[in-house]
Order: C-alpha cells, then structure tokens, then sequence
C-alpha cells in the first residue's frame, strides 16, 4: 500500500487508525483519503487498510 | 460615541463566522513561527488561512503549533488547486478535518501568473455552495463575474488587488469599486497587498475586508508591517465611513475671504 505517494508494508488488520498512530502524528487536524474517499473521523477505527490501497493523510500547513 | 466606540461595534460578517477585525492573514512565507505569531498578534487578525497538504511525516512543529485556536478562526484555502476537482477534494477534506463550512475557495489557472481560473471558480462554487460549504470566492476584478459568483451562491466575493505575492497594491481601484456597489455580499480584496497605503486604499474603496499574506510575511520587519497594516485598515475604514470630500478641479480657500488686512 501507499501512504502519500510512498510504498509502505504495514502488519494485516491495520485500521486507519493504528496507521496513524504508527506514523506518531498529532491526530486532531487530519484528513484521511483512502482510494480517492474520504475516511471520515467517526470511521478510522473501523476501516481496515487492504493491500493496495492508495492513501492520502493532510494536514493545514501555512499559506495564504 | 467617539470612533474607537464604533470601531469596537464595525464586525466583518461571513454567513455565520463574525470576525472582529476586518484584516485577515495568512501563515505562509514567514521567516519562522515565532515571527509570524507575532506578526498575526500585531496585525489585529482573528481569522487566519492554511493551506492543505500531506503530512510531513519527519516535521517536529508546524504551523498549528503557533496558533491559538481559542482565539483565532482557521480559514482553510485550496491553494495549489489548478482545476475544479482538485478544489472540491481538497475543500472537503479541510471540512472534515475542521467541521466548518468555512473555505476560501481559489482555483488557480496556471503557475507563472497565479491567477484564478473563472470558470473552474464559478463551477467548483456551485457544487460547494449545494455542499453547504460557506464560499469565500478568490476572483479577479471583473465585476461581472464577481456578480455572478454571488448569484451562485458565494457568502464573500475577494477580487484581487493584483497577483499573488506581487505587492503591486490595488491595481484597478475603479473596478474594485463598482464590484463593492454591485454586490450585496461582503467584498474582501485578496492578493497584491504590499504595504499599509494598499489596505488603506482598498478600505477607503468601502470593501469589507481586505486578505494579505506576503505583504507581512515578507517584509523586513513583519511584525511592524503587520502593525502598519492594522493601522492602514483602522485609517481606511474610518475614512471611508467619514465620508470623504469630494474632488473638486478647481480651488477653494480654507480661510476666510472677508477681513483680510488691507481691505
């Protein structure tokens, strides 16, 4: 699978929600695309990452 | 009621969002957090604008470390968007991250020029506002168009002063002008602020707001441009509601002609 353009072998079973806390990044200010669709909030602990699968993990950053 | 009263009651209204200052900035370009921190202090600003992006997976801080959410209102843009789809992605995913409809919307047509594509505006502002999105509309100074981004249903219209990071000020003054007469929405100007004469110059045009980032960011010293910045809103506003003399082509005396020495 891909995180962020970059390939990446995480353990079957991982949740949305135990790649991000893998990834050790604050939490409260993030957005998970999976394949192009959103995971919402409510959703990451339930959504099981399959191989594969494209995601995308944004934050704000500074701009104008 | 002495002007500093009216001032306290002067409130930039955006759908639900009601800021206190009509000055909004942005957090990018900044030497370093702690300069642009205090930068957005001085400037007066309680509503500032972040851009969306992938994590950093090995950045210690970022720009949400330096700002204090209590106090300030986060203004997603989708900067970096070069078409429609591009914006309403990136639109939606600062919605879920944020759980407000807020969002400056600018879809930018091509890197060299930075200027906003119109139609892919106008399209990606008719989806967004049917989304329930609150769409601040980054636009160019063609009134027409600014009219018709209103009608589609834009809660703010920002026609820009002049490109992007340019600090060429407020290019076409009377354009700007007669998109704040044609429209009932608020009117920000958004892009080409350079130096405290431009935010002046744009309130005194009776805009309702005015968004700069570079124009801080880059100045040598940004934390006293933001605060020449806040005192070139406070003066433009102010005059605009002074209701300014009219230019006259001829003179007219300020004394008085009767009594003068010598008959």
């Amino acid at each position: 699978m891909t995180v962020n353009g970059e390939a990446r072998t995480i353990p079957n079973g991982t949740t949305v929600t135990g790649l991000l806390e893998g990834l050790e990044i604050r939490l409260d200010l993030v957005a998970v695309e999976r394949n192009g669709q959103i995971v919402t909030k409510a959703r990451h602990a339930t959504t099981l990452i399959e191989e594969g699968d494209r995601l995308e993990v944004v934050t704000f950053v500074g701009g104008g | 009621m002495d002007a500093s009263d009216a001032r306290c009651e002067d409130r930039l209204e955006l759908g639900d969002f009601v800021l206190r200052s009509r000055l909004i900035v942005g957090t990018g370009k900044y030497p370093d957090f702690e300069t642009m921190r205090l930068a957005h202090e001085a400037s007066g600003a309680d509503c500032v604008t972040v851009a969306v992006r992938r994590v950093d997976f090995s950045a210690g801080e970022t720009v949400l470390d330096h700002i204090d959410r209590t106090k300030m209102t986060l203004l997603p843009n989708t900067a970096g968007c070069y078409d429609k789809e591009a914006a309403l992605r990136t639109a939606r995913m600062a919605r879920e991250m944020l759980d407000t409809p807020l969002l400056k919307l600018e879809v930018i047509a091509d890197e060299k020029t930075l200027l906003p594509d119109p139609i892919a505006t106008l399209e990606a502002t008719e989806v967004l506002v049917k989304e329930g999105f609150t769409v601040l509309a980054y636009t160019s100074d063609d009134p027409i168009l600014a009219r018709h981004l209103e009608e589609a249903g834009a809660t703010s219209v920002m026609p820009l002063g002049s490109a992007i990071g340019s600090g060429l000020g407020v290019l076409n003054p009377h354009n700007i002008a007669l998109i704040k007469e044609t429209l009932s929405v608020p009117v920000i100007v958004d892009a080409g602020v350079g130096t405290a004469s431009d935010v002046a110059i744009a309130f005194e045009l009776g805009v309702d707001g005015v968004l700069l980032n570079t124009g801080i960011a880059a100045a040598d010293d940004p934390v006293l441009m933001a605060r020449a910045m806040r005192a070139g809103a406070h003066a433009g506003r102010d005059a605009f509601l002074a209701g300014r003399m009219p230019k006259r082509p001829f003179a007219t005396p300020s004394s008085p002609r009767k009594g003068r020495v010598g008959g």
